[in-house]
């Protein structure tokens, strides 16, 4: 494991495993990450959209973020945690009902036919 | 633990230079749960507390004292753990007497020696008050002179009772009563005379006590009011070795005496070293329960708050609570307590609230006399006729605990405050509906937020759900409170004049009754097209499932289809429930509880070849938990190869139909509850709800189904069906209500279809049918009317809308297994075929559990 510079991207998964207006989990390098997609963007109208973010949730310890549904509040994506419901904003994994709360953010890419990590 | 093995020696009191001492004097029902309550608060980890309890029991249950002759042993009246005290390092010196305290070294004195302290909590509880009254020596006649206080006491009557044949008690108040039973249970003739005109006279009024009285006689106790005993002799050569002379009364002849005359707190330690007491006895304490040395508290009977005794066991309680506190650096307040008690006294209930006598300045009352029954009730209301002051209940305590929330909420009084006493043609007591809940009724018992708590936040400026849940941390727990808090929040807003905004949510400015009828009305086929037309933004995860489930209603598509799937919370999404570590627990249908031993054994299999934990649920089937995402498939199809179908247990939706035997098997069975079971579930199965919906039917009258605590519950009769509704368990359990009476099967069906549609239609989401019923205008004999008298012309729309939904039923997960595409999402992650590697079980009874976070803790060091 001699790699000096992080590979500068790596490929998750393929478009064809998301799934329309919610989420799935993909394992990267230890890290579980919950990817969201919406298939006509934040305004339902633009460009397919995806978003990453850790799959851990803080309040129950569990692995499930993946596992909620997604929507937006106040026009700013979000999904809430199935576990105790909290709502984590997608763009910056900050949870609205604790700011000092806050989940890890993946940067990801569609690329063709796949979901690329930015890094 | 390491020191687990340590021998405390209970005679030597080790002294501990780390941690302050804290003495407490008397072991008995207040001094013990002070002890408790100090654990609990983790006092053990800076104070080293000693216990002295002159009893050489440990601590016991005196309230159910009386137990100890009808079957109870002290071991089975004894509080708390055996070895609560060894676990804890609590120092229990039993059987050992403080007899000083020395307040100059802050020292308490034993015959074993002196021991320091730093703090001190006196809780010596009374003792019995024995009047002067000129007799025989008690060292020579103890028989003369009993007592009933403690187990030692009852050893003593126990013994002079063998070949004695009649027993007198002095004292005709609550713990004469106990005593006098209490005689007459080890099979004496038992008497009372009691000095006051009538029985119990602190708590009951005149006609409280005649009706006492009544009853007390027909149970073969002789009573004798208004008799002041004034000499006890001594007859060796008579039938009876004691004759009692009388005031007032003939003499009386008796073979043991025991003395029920009052208690007097024992303030002997307190007194002796100087510390303020009170003119009739009792240490004198402020609201912190301090006695006139800030170091030295004082609580249960032996205290003396604001020149009050309190002799019940509550007020000792929250005493103890206070002194806890204080020790432990809370705020803790003692502000008095309310009097009012309820017991059954030889079998008798007895209830007293408040100002029983109606001494308040323009009290009226209202009294309920059955001289048949023996059966008294009198209301105690405020001069303007507004509020309860008190209440006076002999026979019948259903009446109690409504009562006490009028008296102590101060709820204003029905227009008819006698219907609050008078009976009740069926189910008793008249209870209160959800908006009188008072001010005290916890809302939120994972927070414990109370309805006050929640007007408080409402008139800090609370103006909506989520800003109270975030204020008041009400439905942040289980959430089982939240549709309770919502209608608490909606009433209180509407009571300030606020209009209540009822829209879905910020997506959606409708009711889901208005969606309902829109995605009717319009055939609106997704949620995408409802948003498109009446709604804005992305929806969110409360419009989201709700709009799943009316168009899981309405249409009955598969909830795995792909325009429905992201609609739903994770649990109808993988059609399993998520449990606390992210796995999840599958419950496969088994309709009214009728199992096959090969099901139960294929069960079993499927449980073992995937290491699930198994248990029984109370809807009568069986949870099998820890199932990961990416096994739910393997399980569904081995259960569905089984015979199995989805049981729904994930959905808003019809559960389960418990029922019981029925006449096929249970002797008392009039109808066969199990096929009839079974019939419901079939046909009802599958259909999506604002929320759960459980159903029962029981054989029989004796309804060993608890058919009346659910939504629908149906209970056989000689001549067909009853059908109750509106039922609830849960966290406010609630009881059905009769609907229908002697129904024959089709009809139950038709009425049983049409509740069910016109519940859809019209309830709020997350709505159960209790809550529904309670807020629907009109009430029950609306409901009927609907349903039974058709008032609306809707019966047969809503039968056709139910035989659609039944008609196009199919097990969902059947659906999914044959769907490649939709198998897709059952993938722990989409790029490995791991499973999640943070799930860690640990085993428990022979299966396994979630680790706990200690636990996962100690394992990864191991592994290490
Ligand atoms: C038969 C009966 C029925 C009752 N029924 C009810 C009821 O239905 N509801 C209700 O609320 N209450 C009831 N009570 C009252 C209730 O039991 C008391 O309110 C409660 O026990 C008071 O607790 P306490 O700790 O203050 O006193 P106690 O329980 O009396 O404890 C005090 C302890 O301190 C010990 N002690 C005293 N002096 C010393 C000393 N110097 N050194 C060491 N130890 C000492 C005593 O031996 C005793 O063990 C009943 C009582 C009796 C007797
Ligand atoms: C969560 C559980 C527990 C907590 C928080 C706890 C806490 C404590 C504390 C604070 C003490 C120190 C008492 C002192 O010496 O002042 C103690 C002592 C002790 N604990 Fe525990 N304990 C727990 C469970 C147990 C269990 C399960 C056992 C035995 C089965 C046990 C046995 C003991 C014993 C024997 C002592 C020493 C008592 C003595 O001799 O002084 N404890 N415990
Ligand atoms: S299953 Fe038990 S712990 Fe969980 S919500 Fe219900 S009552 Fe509470
Ligand atoms: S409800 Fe009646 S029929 Fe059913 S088990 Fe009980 S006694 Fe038997
Ligand atoms: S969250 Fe309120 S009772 Fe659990």
């Amino acid at each position: 494991m001699n790699r000096t510079a992080a590979t500068p991207h790596k490929v998750l998964c393929r478009r064809s495993d998301l799934v329309d207006d919610s989420g799935v989990v993909a394992l990267h390098d230890g890290h579980q990450i919950a990817i969201f997609y919406l298939p006509r963007g934040i305004d339902r109208r633009g460009e397919p959209a995806v978003f990453g973010i850790d799959h851990h949730d803080p309040f129950s310890n569990a692995n499930v973020i993946g596992r909620g549904i997604i929507g937006d509040k106040g026009g700013e994506p979000v999904v809430a945690s199935p576990i105790y419901k909290q709502h984590f904003r997608l763009r910056d994994g900050i949870c609205l009902e604790d700011d000092s709360v806050r989940l890890k953010v993946w940067l990801l890419r569609l690329e063709g036919d796949q979901v690329v990590l930015e890094r | 633990m390491s020191n687990q093995d340590a021998t405390f020696n209970h005679d030597q009191p080790s002294i501990d230079t780390n941690r302050k001492q804290l003495v407490i004097i008397g072991n008995g029902m207040v001094g013990h749960y002070c002890i408790e309550q100090l654990i609990e608060r983790g006092a053990t980890a800076q104070w080293q507390i000693h216990v002295f309890g002159d009893e050489r029991h440990r601590a016991y249950d005196r309230v159910h004292l009386s137990e100890y002759f009808s079957g109870k042993d002290a071991d089975a009246l004894a509080l708390g753990e055996p070895d609560l005290h060894r676990t804890h390092g609590v120092a229990l010196h039993l059987g050992v007497a403080v007899t000083a305290i020395d307040r100059d070294s802050k020292e308490v004195v034993t015959a074993e020696g002196r021991l320091a302290y730093d703090s001190l909590v006196i809780a010596t509880g009374s003792y019995p008050f024995v009047p002067p009254i000129p007799g025989p020596d008690t060292a020579t006649h103890p028989q003369a002179r009993l007592v009933y206080r403690t187990l030692d006491d009852l050893d003593a009557i126990r013994q002079q009772a063998a070949g004695a044949r009649r027993g007198v008690v002095i004292g005709g108040g609550l713990l004469g009563l106990e005593a006098a039973n209490a005689l007459q249970s080890l099979g004496l003739e038992a008497h009372v005379v009691e000095f006051a005109p009538r029985l119990m006279p602190v708590q009951l009024d005149e006609q409280g006590g005649a009706a006492l009285r009544e009853r007390i006689e027909a149970l073969g106790v002789g009573v004798h009011t208004g008799c002041a005993t004034e000499e006890i002799v001594a007859t060796p050569n008579d039938a009876y070795a004691y004759r009692m002379n009388v005031k007032g009364g003939e003499p009386l002849d008796t073979d043991l005496i025991v003395f029920s005359a009052g208690i007097r707190p024992q303030d002997k330690p307190g007194r002796d070293c100087g510390l303020e007491t009170g003119e009739r006895g009792g240490i004198v304490i402020d609201d912190s329960c301090r006695t006139s040395d800030p170091e030295i508290f004082a609580i249960g009977e032996c205290a003396l708050w604001q020149n009050r005794i309190f002799g019940l066991v509550a007020p000792g309680y929250t005493m103890a609570r206070t002194v806890a506190g204080c020790l432990t650096g809370e705020e803790a307040h003692f502000n008095g307590a309310d009097m009012s008690t309820k017991l059954k006294l030889l079998g008798v209930d007895v209830g007293s609230i408040g100002d029983a006598h109606g001494a308040t300045e323009g009290a009226k009352s209202y009294r309920y006399i059955d001289e048949a029954g023996s059966g008294y009730r009198r209301l105690v209301v405020s001069a303007d006729g507004k509020k309860v002051l008190g209440a006076v209940l002999v026979g019948d305590n259903s009446y109690y605990d409504t009562l006490l929330q009028y008296a102590q909420n101060g709820i204003a009084l029905p227009d008819d405050p006698a219907s609050l006493i008078l009976p009740q043609n069926e189910g008793g007591a008249p209870a209160l509906g959800a908006d009188a809940l008072p001010d005290s009724a916890t809302i939120c018992s994972c927070h414990n937020v109370t309805k006050g708590a929640v007007c408080s936040a409402v008139d800090a400026g609370c103006a909506d759900l989520a800003a109270l849940t975030i204020d008041t941390k009400a439905s942040t727990g289980c959430g089982g409170c939240s549709a309770l808090l919502k209608q608490v929040f909606e009433h209180e807003l509407e009571a300030r004049g606020v209009a209540v905004d009822r829209s879905l949510c910020e997506h959606f400015a409708y009711t889901r009754q208005e969606l309902y009828a829109m995605v009717r009305v319009e055939g609106i086929q997704s949620f995408g097209e409802l948003l498109e037309k009446h709604g804005q933004g992305l929806g969110c995860d409360i419009c989201k499932p709700t709009i799943g489930s009316i168009l899981a209603t309405c249409w009955n598509q598969p909830i795995m289809d792909a325009q429905n799937v992201a609609l739903q919370d994770t649990n109808d999404t993988f059609m399993a429930n998520m449990q606390k570590n992210g796995t999840y627990s599958v419950m496969p249908r088994v309709a009214g509880g009728e199992i096959t031993p090969d099901k139960l054994v294929a069960l079993g299999e499927v449980a073992k070849k995937y290491d699930l934990y198994t248990k029984i649920t109370g809807g009568q089937r069986i949870d099998l938990f820890g199932a990961e995402l990416h096994e739910l498939p393997d399980i569904w199809e081995a259960l569905i190869n089984a015979g199995f179908e989805t049981g729904h247990a994930y959905g808003k939706s019809v559960r389960t139909v418990k029922s019981c035997v029925g006449n096929s098997w249970c002797r008392y069975g009039v109808q066969d509850s199990v096929a009839m079971a079974l019939e419901l579930e079939h046909r009802y199965k599958g259909l999506r709800t604002p929320h759960k919906i459980k159903m029962g039917v029981s054989g029989c009258t004796r309804e060993c189904a608890e058919a009346q605590s659910k939504d629908i519950g149906v209970i056989a009769t000689e001549a067909g069906w009853n059908l109750y509704v509106c039922g609830n368990g849960g966290m406010r359990p609630r009881h059905a209500e009769l609907f229908a009476t002697d129904i024959d099967s089709d009809r139950l069906v038709r009425y049983i279809d049409r509740f069910l549609m016109f519940y859809v239609r019209t309830a709020d989401k997350l709505q159960r049918t209790s809550v529904w019923r309670e807020s629907l205008e009109g009430g029950l004999d609306f409901l009927k009317a609907v349903i039974i008298d058709d008032s609306l012309g809707l019966g047969e729309e809503l039968e056709r809308q139910m035989q659609h939904v039944v008609d196009t039923y199919e097990c969902e997960w059947a659906n999914a297994l044959g769907d490649p595409e939709k198998l897709k999402r059952f993938r722990t992650f989409v790029n490995d075929k791991c499973g999640d590697p943070d799930i860690v079980n640990v085993s428990e009874r022979g299966q396994p559990r979630p680790a706990r976070a200690d636990e996962i803790q100690s394992l990864a060091v191991e592994i290490r």
